[in-house]
């Protein structure tokens, strides 16, 4: 016979971002505890608001099956006298809890050993499930917090909580909740509610007016906007997020919609959205042209009744919030670009490394060698250069002042009502991209320069400062901003050498006498293995073998390009035949030259003993003027082709020759080749076992 | 519901409701704050283990935010009506509900929310948990679970409830602009503070004597220092509060660069600390009197020592 349990969670309204992952962890901390007490269960249902998590489990076994276990004890040598068994072998039959006459004696390689044959009955579900407080004590949510007298933390205060078995209650008791069979309904529509049997949850949740199940909650509100857009004829936008989130806002949704007045419609669509979305949850709407209509769809918690109340009041909300924005917009206009930029000499990007004005001197610098590297065209030179010297003005704009999330949004806007040329406008707005893990890539070329100068400039900068992020300590984003340079330079397939552009970036900052107050020049190569390691983690998401990574992230090259493009192409050939033959080959050749550092010395073929050593030096010779100078799958086909010419170097040459001479000769040679490997990859760290 | 509630009523149905929930009725602080968290009725009293029951309205100061009177919402100073128990109750939600319905806000004529808002100020050091209750979409209330105190983890936990007055007013009474709310019978909330608005904005924003700002804001810090080591808590506390309320003014004047502005929040952190410690050794030489029950009373104070075994000397007054 099976059972059917529930367990309902009943809190202080949960934080909407936490609702779904909250119940999923519950959901899945409950299943690994039933399956690690062996209790079987064949259905497990999830229900969520923002005042419940709940589980209802289905064909949960009646109990634990039994267990027979056997247990080692001592030595039949330790566990006899010649009156019977030891106190030893007692002892332990007394641990174990059987009769000595149980003990069995059996042999472990050879040697006889005491047993002690345990049958253990199973516990019964109830019992099992009693402990659950132990499972609801270990759930992690990003906030915790404690309440009244208790030490206990949890996302918010546990109010009641529910275990039926059927219809018994599972005695269990949380922080100082006793477990029962009373749920709550509705805030303000419902009561408490007795459920006769755990079955009955969803049905009888109904009844006062909550809708648990959360799929279902959102489905309707889904059909009621819908309905309401077909109505009036309107588009909406059912954004994922904002649906998410609302409908965690609510246990019983009631959709309606209100207006604004039509002269708010002058203030930019951006503006408008994100006052109705971000601060007030609203859906905006849009007529068949997607031209934004003065009208907003929200979801009250509750019935339909006196909605008007709540129509109202929203409207009146929302109205005085654009009323702000209006009035921020119009102020704004009011000044000019240049005056915003003059603003921003006093405004500081770090009180430890300069203004935010100054900071746009050294993008100035930066973009412009960035610019002139990736082949940009002179008229785009200009526009990146007037890009660069104003892209930070609208931070000191009211609107942004009070929109914050519209920063680079409204200066393209801005920029645009000014006059400034549309490409020097979008870059604007584009520099602050990707403005979320793995968001949007800027979409033109430069937008791209501008948004990568920005973040080396950050990254740069705040390494000379000794601001370096550690562990979960990352205030300034610097990671975020450096994966953003590396898919920005990947998708612009820009020839890029880190060393040298951080190089000439520091050097010309000091001739301009733009530097910041931190020395930058120092920390050049950490900014290097900083942007290293966010080149892995952009390889870690696709397909390429890990040592593989690690072999191109080695290389001594700091092209952000090239160490992709080499990382994937030994993927390409990590399957087929030659390729553990090859990278053997060169990882003799580089741990030969890295045993034995320093020997640089010009080779003399004259110190040439066998044709093997001409043969390589010929190859090397043609190696270096070929290297990189077409792609990387001719670069590893090129070292690939020396496999042969090396062996037969080795075969046929004492590298560690007594003469001195010859010995500083072939490892000059080794240098010379290990340091072309090294470019392409650290071949020593390819596993090829 | 009653459309024209004055503000005035709106206060005294709220001080009436609260203090029928055990909540003492106080009067608002003299000195100047940006909020009624600021007040030693909350920020001091909130730390250690006694019980603490208040209620108060708080004219808060935010000089930022002054708009010369010409904003219909937006405020140099605007009023706070503040609940703060210790340890949080475990019907607080029900209790602040039913205070909106001695308003005449019925839920079921709304849509009131609790929205997630946890609360964070830096500057003195504290944290909270909670939401901001919305009603028809409209943020009246702030709600919040303290967790930490000048930098002091709270035990037992104490919950503060917000309300800002003029939005419940605006809301009560229906009226747009925050200067048509009728404060009592006939007079207008513009006729008593639409001039202050003006003068205090003007002067926020264009007359204030940086200069003597900001030697004020040292001196006052030095004697908040200098009365924090002599254990006078409350004079100390004082000059914490004017260390704030100058900042307040020097930022609105825009004269605090973001590099000077860390700094000063830091200066004022670090006396919100040493403040909430001393507070509390303070209240233990007094032997915690508020906790009523003799045994919980023992256990407290046992827990401080055990916990502070330097800080408390000489305790003889403590235990009786």
């Amino acid at each position: 016979m099976t059972h059917d349990f529930l367990l309902e969670i009943g809190l202080e309204e949960l934080p909407a971002n936490v609702v779904t992952a909250s119940v999923d962890q519950l959901a899945q901390k409950v299943t690994n505890y039933l399956k690690a007490e062996r209790l079987t269960f064949t259905g497990l249902k999830k229900f969520s608001t923002p005042r419940r998590l709940a589980l209802q489990i289905s064909g949960l076994a009646d109990r634990q099956p039994d267990s027979d276990t056997e247990v080692k004890g001592p030595s039949e040598k330790i566990a006899r006298t010649d009156n019977g068994w030891s106190k030893a072998a007692l002892g332990f039959a007394h641990s174990q809890g059987i009769q000595p006459d149980d003990l069995v004696i059996k042999e472990v390689k050879g040697v006889a050993y005491v047993f002690a044959n345990k049958h253990v009955t199973g516990q019964p579900a109830v019992t099992i499930l009693s402990q659950l407080p132990n499972v609801i004590a270990s759930l992690n949510f990003p906030t915790m917090m404690r309440w009244g007298t208790h030490q206990f933390q949890f996302v918010r205060p546990i109010k009641w909580l529910v275990a039926l078995l059927d219809t018994e209650i599972v005695p269990m008791q949380l922080v100082d909740i006793q477990a029962g069979r009373t749920t709550q309904g509705h805030r303000f529509l419902g009561h408490p509610l007795e459920l006769k049997q755990a079955q009955d949850y969803q049905a009888a949740l109904e009844e006062v007016f909550v809708l648990a199940d959360a799929q279902q909650r959102k489905q309707r509100i889904k059909d009621q906007i819908m309905a309401i857009a077909r109505e009036q004829g309107w588009q909406v936008n059912l954004d994922a997020q904002l649906l998410e989130e609302v409908n965690n806002l609510v246990e019983w949704p009631t959709s309606f919609y209100g207006q604004f007045d039509q002269h708010f419609l002058t203030i930019p669509r951006e503006v408008l959205i994100t006052s109705m979305r971000n601060h007030q949850r609203f859906f905006y709407v849009e007529d068949e042209k997607n031209q934004l209509l003065p009208y907003f769809i929200s979801v009250r918690n509750g019935n339909r009744d006196h909605l008007e109340n709540v129509i109202q009041g929203n409207e009146k909300v929302l109205a005085a919030r654009l009323y702000d924005a209006a009035f921020f917009y119009e102020e704004d206009q009011k000044h000019s670009i240049a005056d915003f930029v003059t603003k921003l000499k006093e405004v500081s990007f770090h009180d430890q490394i300069s203004t935010m004005y100054e900071k746009m001197e050294r993008v100035q610098v930066i973009t412009a060698l960035i610019g002139k590297q990736v082949g940009l065209s002179q008229p785009e030179l200009a526009e990146l250069q007037r890009a660069a010297s104003i892209y930070k003005f609208d931070l000191v704009t009211e609107m942004v002042g009070e929109f914050s999330e519209l920063q680079g949004i409204m200066g393209e806007k801005y920029a645009l009502l000014q006059g400034e040329s549309p490409a020097v406008a979008t870059a604007i707005r584009e520099h602050y991209l990707p403005n979320v893990a793995g968001g949007a890539l800027p979409a033109t070329k430069i937008g791209a320069v501008l948004a990568v100068a920005d973040k080396l400039d950050s990254i740069l900068t705040f390494f000379a400062a000794k601001m370096v992020p550690s562990g979960s300590n990352d205030p300034y984003a610097l990671r975020r901003q450096a994966a953003g340079i590396v898919s920005i330079v990947y998708q612009q397939h820009w020839q890029l050498p880190l060393d040298v552009l951080l190089n000439e970036v520091v050097q010309t900052e000091a001739r301009k006498q733009f530097s910041p107050k931190v020395e930058q020049a120092p920390v050049i190569p950490q900014v290097i293995s900083f942007l290293k390691e966010r080149i892995k983690r952009f390889l870690k998401d696709t397909e390429v073998r890990y040592d593989l990574v690690n072999a191109a992230t080695a290389s001594t090259s700091t092209d952000i390009c090239f160490m992709i493009s080499s990382a994937n192409e030994l993927q390409k050939q990590q399957n087929k035949a030659d390729f553990k033959a090859n990278i053997e080959a060169l990882s003799r050749v580089t741990r030969i030259a890295s045993k034995q550092a320093g020997s640089f010395a010009t080779i003399d073929p004259l110190l040439f003993e066998n044709e093997a050593e001409v043969a390589l030096h010929g190859a090397v010779d043609q190696l270096q003027n070929d290297f990189s100078q077409k792609s990387v799958a001719s670069d590893y086909q090129q070292l690939a082709n020396l496999r042969p010419v090396i062996n037969d170097y080795f075969e046929k040459t004492m590298i560690m020759a007594e003469n001195q001479n010859l010995k500083a000769n072939r490892l000059a040679e080794m240098n010379r080749l290990a340091r072309i490997i090294n470019e392409f990859a650290s071949v020593d760290h390819i596993m090829t076992k | 519901m009653p459309k024209k509630m004055p503000l005035q009523t709106i206060a005294s149905q709220l001080k009436q409701f609260w203090s029928q929930q055990g909540c003492m009725i106080m009067d608002a602080y003299d000195t100047e704050k940006g909020a009624g968290t600021m007040s030693p009725f909350t920020f001091l009293r909130a730390i250690g283990p006694e019980p603490w029951n208040v209620c108060y309205v708080e004219p808060s100061r935010r000089p930022a935010d002054g708009r010369y009177g010409k904003n219909p919402n937006r405020l140099y100073q605007h009023h706070q009506f503040q609940v703060l128990m210790k340890p949080s109750p475990d019907n607080i939600q029900e209790l602040y509900l039913t205070s909106l319905k001695e308003l005449g806000i019925n839920p079921l004529e709304h849509d009131i929310r609790f929205v997630e808002d946890n609360w964070e100020n830096p500057s003195m050091g504290c944290a909270g948990v909670g939401w901001e209750v919305w009603l028809d979409g409209m943020e009246v209330t702030q709600f919040t679970y303290f967790q930490v105190v000048g930098g002091l983890s709270m035990s037992p936990v104490a919950v503060e409830i917000t309300y800002g007055m003029e939005r419940l007013a605006s809301y009560i009474q229906d009226v747009n602009n925050v200067f048509d709310l009728e404060w009592a019978d006939g007079v207008r909330y513009g006729d008593i503070f639409k001039e202050p608005e003006y003068e205090h904005s003007k002067y926020s924003f264009e007359i204030s004597n940086q200069a003597m700002l900001q030697q004020l804001f040292t001196a006052y810090e030095h004697e908040a220092q200098r009365l924090i080591k002599l254990g006078l808590v409350h004079p100390a506390y004082d000059y914490v509060l004017k260390c704030s309320h100058t900042f307040n003014l020097l930022d609105a004047r825009g004269a605090v660069s973001v590099t000077e502005r860390a700094g000063y929040l830091a200066r004022i952190r670090k006396m919100a600390h040493g403040l909430a410690q001393a507070f509390v050794l303070a209240r233990r030489k007094l032997g915690f009197p508020l906790i009523q029950d003799d045994d919980q009373r023992h256990a407290a104070q046992e827990k401080y020592d055990a916990q502070h075994p330097h800080s408390v000397k000489q305790t003889s007054g403590g235990k009786n």
